[in-house]
């Protein structure tokens, strides 16, 4: 059965059927109802969306506190170190609590699949959350100074990892708006995490030690811009849920406050020292940090939208058997398994 | 040694993992003989257990059940069309409606994402080659759910589990069919190991092209599509997502290779980022210490 325009509101029902017939055919379709192919994640987007900005979150702080270490910048250190575990307990409670059976969450752990990109991020997190907290605890304390450098430097080095694997778990679906865009989707997560860190250094540290969160900021800025360009041109169609309802509307909340938060970092130099370039860093900070987060709920409701609606996952697919050239009725013969070729003897 | 004794190779289904495989089951579901009767959703239920999941009133013809769904493993589809229809007794098209009937299920696909991707392992494969979730090891992510190119799996919110069609594998254990199978009354529901069933099946559409159906086709036995062919696959007499199957799905896991590769360039550029930016940072500090000002 082809698909129809959506079921009319009840004005449109007044109305006779035949009048419905648009002046421009749409691009047509057949589907069973209109029904969805593919189930939608049952996931909700506070507990994953938020999953996808705190896990950026705090590898990007990660990377900003050794950054901060090596430059003498105690109190961006501190800071970053605070964000980077708070960011990731919280993440952590949010995958737990979305759960069908949160009791079981240990279950994770009883395998190690390279398969399942959840299973390689449940062991990832489990490495680094403990060497955040030593982080964070050694730098808050004082002591174990050693041991603090070695746990900083061990979330340097996992941070970047924790903040792109997320890239991977979305778009290992069927979900066309996230599988479709799986080449530049790990970019446009570690440009968005590297935004929200350095907003949040921004926000933290003070004016004197923020330069180092600015210039993380303003590169993850342009990075995801360009990266989220990129994918969405390439994906055609499917791109359309980035760019209209909800995630479309995110999408845009995301874009104009990354491109204020980025505009704001980069004059604040300019502003007096003092409360004015306190208040712009902390507001520009402030913005891209909601860049951030509006971006992954974006690219999470775009993913729904995308599974919701019949047209993401036929069209594409028909169009791709059309170009093989596949003869929409297949010869049986080539269904029936040949036997192995036998050698001559 | 003749190349007969090294014919034995590793399986794509990985079932040569167990000591005593047994060949590989599955479904041959023939819609051009099912006459819509649910005989196998309710057989399904009550062998299954599987509760009751909505008593509604869709209007979609003689479709209530919607879809599959963590508690629906067998669903039966009606399509209604507006098509000329031969008559058996050659009295020629009748030009009336035609009723396309198909009993959906869970595929057990050679290459099953939702195995793939479980981090529990909860989801396998078992010695049949059908893939079952371990219900007492499920602890609900979810993730299954999209990865399924078929929609096919899905969480029961009150139990919090994700449930789908087992083929039965407690009733093959004991050498009996799945249930849906053997009530169904026309046997449009076809069970037994898959080899077999290919070559009944590829019969069939001959024999459907050869009385002037031209329309029929198989769904999900050619062991070189996207998910390296169905465990249980489908005779179709038009295009599949008429049924609402997905007209050419890949196993999402296929990618995942080149995925790993695109996250870890992600996350190097990510490192190269920040250190270009502290660079960057350090040498205005050292500039600035240079000129007598402050950061």
């Amino acid at each position: 059965m082809t698909a129809t325009a959506p079921a009319a509101g009840a004005s449109r029902w007044r109305r006779k059927r035949r009048a419905e017939q648009p002046m421009v055919p749409k691009a047509t379709f057949s589907s069973y109802y209109g029904k969805p192919v593919l189930k939608a994640p049952v996931w909700e987007s506070r507990d994953i969306a938020g999953y996808l900005f705190l896990g950026g979150l705090a590898g990007g702080s990660s990377l900003l506190a050794a950054g901060a270490d090596l430059t003498g910048r105690t109190e961006l250190g501190r800071a970053a170190k605070a964000g980077a575990f708070g960011a990731i307990t919280l993440s952590l409670a949010a995958l737990i609590d979305d759960l069908g059976r949160p009791a079981r969450f240990v279950n994770m752990l009883r395998v190690f699949k390279v398969t399942s990109p959840m299973s390689v991020g449940t062991w990832l997190v489990s490495g680094y959350t403990p060497a955040a907290g030593l982080a964070a605890a050694t730098a808050f304390t004082g002591r174990w100074p050693r041991l603090g450098t070695a746990a900083t430097a061990g979330t340097a080095l996992l941070g970047p990892a924790v903040a792109s694997y997320t890239a991977v778990l979305i778009s290992d679906t069927a979900v066309p708006a996230w599988h479709d865009g799986y080449r530049e989707m790990p970019f446009v997560f570690t440009g968005s995490a590297a935004m929200a860190a350095g907003g949040l250094g921004l926000l933290a540290a003070p004016t004197a030690e923020s330069g180092l969160a600015r210039n993380l900021a303003l590169a993850g800025q342009v990075m995801e811009m360009l990266a989220f360009e990129r994918m969405t041109r390439r994906m055609g169609m499917v791109a359309e849920p980035y760019r209209q309802g909800r995630g479309g509307a995110y999408i845009r909340i995301g874009q104009v406050l990354g491109a204020l938060g980025a505009t704001g970092a980069a004059l604040s130099p300019a502003v007096p020292v003092g409360r004015a370039r306190r208040v712009v860093t902390a507001v520009s900070g402030a913005a891209l940090m909601g860049a951030s987060a509006a971006t992954r709920w974006g690219v999470f409701h775009a993913g729904m939208t995308s599974a919701r609606d019949p047209k993401y996952t036929v069209v594409p697919q028909r169009e791709r058997l059309n170009e093989r050239g596949t003869a929409k009725v297949e010869p049986a013969s080539a269904s029936i398994p040949q036997p192995p070729p036998v050698p001559p003897a | 040694m003749t190349a007969i004794d090294v014919q034995i190779t590793t399986r794509p289904d990985g079932m040569d993992t167990y000591p005593d495989p047994q060949p590989r089951m599955g479904f041959f579901t023939d819609t051009s003989v099912c006459i819509g009767c649910k005989a196998c959703e309710v057989a399904c239920k009550e062998w299954n257990h599987v509760p009751e999941d909505g008593l509604t009133f869709t209007g979609m013809s003689y479709d209530n059940t919607v879809g599959l769904g963590a508690s629906t493993w067998r669903h039966v589809a009606f399509i209604e069309q507006q098509r000329p229809v031969g008559v058996a007794d050659g009295s020629g098209p009748d030009g009336g409606l035609r009723w396309l009937m198909s009993s959906d299920v869970c595929k057990h696909c050679t290459h099953a994402a939702c195995l793939d991707v479980c981090p529990t392992g909860a989801l396998m494969r078992t010695e049949y080659g059908t893939v079952v979730v371990q219900s007492d090891v499920c602890n609900g992510c979810g993730y299954c759910i999209p990865a399924c190119p078929y929609g096919v799996i899905d969480r029961r919110e009150e139990d919090g589990r994700a449930w789908k069609c087992t083929l039965c594998y407690d009733r093959l254990g004991a050498g009996m069919e799945p249930a849906c199978a053997k009530a169904c009354p026309t046997d449009s529901i076809q069970f037994g190991p898959l080899d077999e069933l290919r070559e009944r099946a590829a019969v069939r559409v001959d024999q459907l092209h050869d009385a002037g159906e031209s329309g029929a086709r198989l769904y999900g036995a050619d062991p070189g599509d996207g998910v390296g062919g169905d465990g249980a696959f489908f005779l179709l007499l038009d295009e599949p997502e008429v049924y609402g199957l997905p007209p050419d799905p890949v196993v999402t896991t296929r990618d995942l290779p080149s995925m790993w590769r695109h996250a870890g360039a992600a996350a190097a550029t990510l490192g190269g980022l920040a250190a270009a930016s502290f660079a960057a940072s350090a040498l205005g500090d050292w500039l600035g210490g240079r000129l007598g000002g402050g950061r």
